[in-house]
């Protein structure tokens, strides 16, 4: 079976990157094949990433705040391209209430400050899986 | 008697006790250790070079530091009314959040600003929201402090404007724009050009501000950011005093004397959690920028050699467990801030993990500022803890480490050369993963996290941006597109542009084109055509 592809994505304008990087390197230390798209994308752009390279798993990490905006936008633009089984994983400073809202509109997980990267290697181990494309 | 460092470790839980930057803490140091210390030449006089113990005679006997708490949210209007909130509870000075879109350049309307408008700051697009921001605030008296880099020319020229709009004299207003490109491109990233035209807008401000605004702190050279992103305290101390040099380097260069801008720069630390190892950093870096001015660029003004530092306890240090918690660990780290002789201190309040502070918390988080300096008595002597052994001892460590780094980066050609090679950031990068390790593997504690957690629910309430903010701030600098004098606004806009080719200070025209209610946008797009964009180099 292939590895499993994950994206790492900075969707939005801030540049708080320690997060996003951190659980890229402990993923790819994990036997994930990992990209990360580095800061400052756009969502169409991070669609875009992520079908190019068929990827299994968007994650997306956002710390300024714009996280409610930015989940649904991409999650949209995934419909649109026939790909809503892409699962979104998020991360960074999400309120509760914003979580329970976010998880209920279809986004997969979202880790928040203090979890361990014990926690998400798991996490990813247990429940992401290679994606079956259905072309 | 001599005494027996293995004896010291008897008894001892761990082999290696070691500080949360994983640096070695011996178990007892003694006068032995110190090696002919020489008090005179590395501490001296607080108020005399080297400033290991601080940089004025009296320090907080003469004048406690500034309380000086970072606010800013939504509109103008509302951070306007925080601001005068804190100034009526005894702030003495005020520190500006932009939002996003302001830091990156774009005004409130483009696409890329959609769900970030007013939510992790105040949103900024015109003269018009900079004139609401400091309403009833009397820009000649308070002093304000802007956390902006790639557009601090531009955010610098509209606090000039509303300040000659208030009637005041602008060489008496004083404050600080952040302006430190540099640790951009290595933590925080919120960069707007490549380095050599950002380098170039740099010292545009310090000759015009020299000149014009002379009590104004044209830079702020920050650690805080390097360090939350993850760097050691030794890589915060080097990496931040590195830039410092690269900036003095190219003032000089571009022909300014070393002591017409020098005594303007000022420094931004970080406040961590280790104690004692913070203490010595503020001591090192007072000693070390003191040494670098007088004896690497020649500098004759006592003032040129001081490290004046704003100091912010540390954003990443909180968490979103149990988080009454932060509470205790703001207040030791504001504690350490003032043992190591800040001269302005910032102090997080307890729910910043979780949302931008409620009116609460942020009053406890001033509180705790005026705690410390009313009720601890730790400010009635002038650095307490010089001479302790273990301190000097750590003072000493931590400038023999920074100064390794920095001759690196001197090797490499000075800190521009080194971010484009990419070593100081992969330096902070394997900091930042070396630590999720530790605490990983729990040889790194944090309560509430990875040691004494428990099940909870959040108790507390956060602060929660109106939703219609965004809609209203678009509306508004439409508004102001449609009143405006177009005419006008592209005249100053092609003044501005051509500044930008030539070699002509920027401010100038900058200062123009602000009061002509040209927006943020406008004038960066004018900007990005002359001086072209940077990619970040997503090094993980």
């Amino acid at each position: 079976m292939r590895p499993v592809r994950v994206l790492i994505a900075k969707p939005g304008l801030d540049g708080h990157d320690r997060g996003a990087k951190v659980v890229a390197r402990a993923l790819r230390d994990a036997g994930f094949e990992v990209i990360y798209t580095g800061i400052h994308q756009t969502p169409e752009n991070i669609v875009r990433t992520a079908l190019d390279e068929d990827v299994d798993c968007i994650c997306l990490s956002v710390l300024s705040g714009a996280h409610n905006y930015l989940f649904k936008k991409i999650k949209e633009l995934l419909k649109k391209e026939n790909a809503s089984d892409l699962p979104i994983v998020g991360g960074g400073i999400i309120p509760d209430e914003d979580k329970k809202k976010l998880l209920k509109a279809g986004v997969f997980e979202i880790f928040t400050p203090g979890a361990s990267l014990e926690s998400i290697v798991t996490f990813f181990n247990k429940k992401i899986k290679p994606r079956k494309l259905s072309k | 008697m001599d005494l027996n460092p293995q004896h010291c470790n008897d008894g001892a839980k761990k082999k290696k006790f070691t500080t949360i930057s994983d640096m070695e803490v011996p178990p007892l140091v003694t006068e032995k250790d110190l090696n002919n210390f020489n008090s005179k030449t590395k501490l001296g006089l607080p108020g005399d070079y080297p400033y290991t113990r601080g940089i004025y005679e009296s320090m907080y006997r003469g004048k406690p530091w500034t309380m000086r708490l970072f606010a800013g949210f939504g509109t103008a209007q509302d951070t306007n009314k925080r601001f005068r909130m804190l100034l009526e509870h005894g702030q003495t000075g005020l520190s500006t959040a932009f939002h996003m879109p302001t830091l990156r350049g774009f005004d409130s309307d483009n696409v890329q600003s959609r769900g970030e408008v007013g939510v992790a700051g105040v949103a900024i697009d015109s003269l018009e929201d900079m004139e609401v921001l400091f309403d009833k605030i009397p820009l000649e008296k308070v002093t304000t402090s802007m956390t902006i880099n790639g557009p601090a020319s531009i955010l610098f020229a509209m606090y000039i404007a509303v300040a000659q709009k208030q009637g005041a004299d602008i060489k008496k207003i004083s404050g600080t724009i952040q302006n430190d490109i540099l640790k951009e491109y290595l933590a925080q990233k919120l960069w707007l050009f490549p380095p050599k035209p950002s380098m170039r807008l740099i010292t545009d401000i310090f000759a015009y501000a020299s000149k014009h605004v002379p009590k104004w702190n044209t830079i702020s050279i920050s650690g805080y950011h390097i360090r939350e992103a993850g760097s050691t305290a030794v890589q915060e101390l080097a990496f931040t005093l590195a830039d410092g040099i690269e900036y003095v380097q190219h003032g000089i260069d571009t022909g300014l004397k070393v002591d017409d801008f020098a005594p303007r720069l000022s420094f931004f630390f970080n406040c961590h959690n280790d104690f004692f190892e913070e203490i010595a950093k503020f001591r090192a870096a007072r000693r070390m920028w003191s040494k670098i001015m007088k004896e690497r660029f020649k500098a004759h003004d006592p003032k040129s050699w001081m490290c004046r530092f704003h100091t912010q306890t540390s954003g990443v240090s909180l968490t979103a467990q149990q988080p009454l918690n932060n509470v205790v660990r703001v207040a030791l780290q504001a504690m350490a801030a003032v043992l190591g002789g800040t001269q302005s201190l910032h102090t997080n309040s307890l729910d910043e993990t979780l949302a931008l502070p409620s009116e609460d918390s942020v009053r406890v988080a001033l509180r705790t500022q005026q705690i410390i300096a009313e009720e601890t008595g730790v400010i009635n002597s002038i650095d307490p803890l010089g001479g302790s052994y273990f301190v000097e001892h750590m003072t000493d460590k931590m400038e023999k480490e920074a100064w390794k780094y920095i001759e690196k980066i001197d090797q490499l050609g000075g800190m521009v050369e080194a971010i484009e090679d990419g070593y100081p950031q992969r330096e902070i990068t394997n900091a930042a993963y070396h630590y999720e390790q530790q605490l990983n593997a729990q040889e790194k504690v944090v309560v509430g996290v990875n040691k004494f957690s428990m099940e909870e629910k959040r108790p507390i309430e956060i602060l929660e941006i109106h939703p219609l903010t965004e809609r209203n701030q678009i509306l508004r600098v439409q508004s102001v597109r449609k009143r405006r004098n177009a005419k006008k606004v592209s005249e100053c806009l092609k003044k501005l542009k051509l500044a930008a080719k030539g070699d002509d200070n920027i401010m100038l025209p900058m200062l123009e084109a602000v009061k002509s209610y040209a927006t943020v946008g406008e004038m960066c797009e004018v900007l990005w055509d002359v001086f072209g964009h940077y990619q970040d180099p997503a090094i993980i």
